[in-house]
């Protein structure tokens, strides 16, 4: 026993001249970032964190924010989940966001949609695209979950040193008054997967370059949640580093814009938001 | 024990010999069933070219259900063909499929919805009749609501990826009688959508009865 410390005041003191302490990985509050884009007022800075290795973060975004992930050491993965805001039960629905868009890579211009047929984010910016649409980027394998890390680590438990992807999410949604029901298919950014001709999933670990970005845009009033564990695929020793997360406010969608008007399932679908916001 | 009126059925062929469950689920209906753990359910697309949107739930528990990522993810391929063994979001194993006539099986297609049919194929579809909408039909009934929709499987539904990311429901690779066995690894509940969509070839824009067959040892 520390016989100072068993003394409640010497607690309080030990306890708060921890304050202003910093870590690798932890919020800044208020928000402080040297590098926001051009253009963007540093009072619009809504969040900046960086999220562990092996951690998660929930976020509720309004409509219009734009939220940048970035991959600072080239070998994170963050495991998104969305929600609407308003009303939870509507969220990211990864079949309708490949199928609607026929397209199975999701990537720069990308629209990330609801299973009610509106938008919930864009992606409006992918560093790693190597064309268009080429974001190194999975929508097909989803979460770890404790028996797939047990079978990788020998464990997996949040309680332990390797957390599975599927329970940070779920730790991320109670957050937000959710519960496992509300786990669902998520998109995997940073780490991606090319589907042959026979239906074989190749995946794409790296570790790739630090520095990778995604600029995505809140197209609806959001919870967004994001898990950062190794890949479901990855075999290597535990290998996920930390996720950078920074969020600004920015304007809603206009009319005109490229992203907006891509494809005419991408036009119905912003229609379909701008409908819900006819109020 | 085989009830008389199956008797020479070749749709029963090769199934355990005890008849559970036969039903013919009409063109565009939902179907719910539970399924014991070690029983076989077979569905047989009569006419061919249907296709059957599926999901599967723990019977003693719902909130573990199908997951097609973890089941894409543990075999390494988008594909279910035989031996592919359906995983819960938890990893457990909640079915396999242990045989099958068709060359395989989707399961990144998703359900078709009134909403996500205005995207595909404009705002005049969404009083159409939709999986989606089967689903939550089935499931309201049994306790389970909106929050119980995830990805599901499409038998006998095709849809391929091509090299470029391509993606897209194309036309069925079934035919009149093919089949896929099902064996249940532990108690389940089957939710089926014999899928009504007219507008892309997954059922050569015409839905067609299928058949459920369980049977056991």
């Amino acid at each position: 026993m520390n016989t100072t410390l068993h003394d409640p005041r010497a607690a309080q003191a030990h306890a708060r001249a921890q304050g202003g302490s910093t870590a690798e990985a932890m919020p800044l509050l208020p928000p402080v970032a040297d590098d926001l884009p051009a253009g963007v007022a540093a009072d619009d800075l809504v969040w900046e964190e960086v999220i562990a290795a092996g951690g998660y973060a929930s976020r509720r975004l309004s409509r219009g924010t734009r939220l940048r992930l970035v991959d600072r050491d080239g070998d994170a993965c963050a495991s998104l989940q969305l929600f609407n805001a308003e009303m939870p039960t509507e969220r990211l629905n990864i079949a309708d966001t490949l199928k609607v868009q026929w397209n199975a890579y999701p990537g720069a211009g990308s629209l990330l949609l609801s299973d009610m047929g509106r938008v919930l984010m864009s992606i409006v910016e992918d560093g790693t695209a190597e064309d268009d649409r080429g974001g190194t980027h999975d929508a097909f394998c989803g979460a770890s979950n404790a028996a797939s890390n047990a079978r990788i680590y020998g464990e997996g438990g949040n309680w332990s040193a390797y957390p599975n992807a599927r329970d940070r999410l779920l730790l991320g949604v109670a957050k937000h008054g959710l519960g496992r029901k509300d786990v669902h298919p998520c998109l995997n950014l940073f780490k991606g997967v090319r589907i042959e001709e026979d239906g074989a999933v190749t995946p794409q670990l790296g570790p790739f370059v630090p520095g990778r970005s995604v600029v995505l845009r809140a197209e609806m009033e959001v919870i967004a949640v994001i898990a950062n564990c190794p890949h479901v695929l990855d075999q290597r020793s535990w290998s996920v580093t930390p996720l950078r997360a920074t969020a600004w406010r920015g304007p809603v969608t206009s009319a005109d814009d490229p992203v907006r008007n891509a494809t005419p399932e991408g036009q119905r679908a912003f229609r379909n938001v701008e409908d819900l916001y006819r109020r | 024990m085989t009830l008389p009126a199956t008797i020479g059925d070749p749709a029963l062929a090769g199934l355990p010999p005890r008849l559970v469950h036969d039903e013919t689920v009409p063109a565009r209906a939902p179907w719910l069933h539970t399924i014991a753990a070690g029983h076989t359910l077979r569905i047989v697309d009569v006419e061919g070219n249907q296709a059957v949107d599926f999901l599967l739930y723990s019977a003693a528990d719902d909130a573990e259900r199908y997951s097609a990522q973890d089941t894409v993810a543990a075999q390494g391929n988008i594909f279910l063909r035989t031996g592919s063994v359906l995983l819960s979001n938890e990893g457990r194993p909640l079915a396999t499929i242990t045989g099958t006539n068709v060359d395989y099986h989707d399961t990144i297609g998703g359900a078709c919805s009134c909403e996500s049919n205005t995207l595909r194929y404009g705002h005049h579809t969404k009083a159409q009749h939709a999986c989606v909408d089967n689903f939550l039909d089935a499931n309201i009934r049994a306790g389970r609501g909106k929050r119980d929709m995830v990805s599901n499987i499409n038998f006998f539904m095709n849809v391929p990826v091509m090299a470029d990311g391509a993606l897209g429901i194309v036309d069925g690779i079934s035919a009149p009688g093919l089949t896929v066995d099902l064996r249940a690894e532990m108690d389940v509940v089957v939710v089926v959508s014999n899928c009504p969509q007219i507008n892309n070839p997954c059922n050569g824009f015409n839905p067609t009865p299928v058949r459920m067959i369980v049977a056991a040892e």
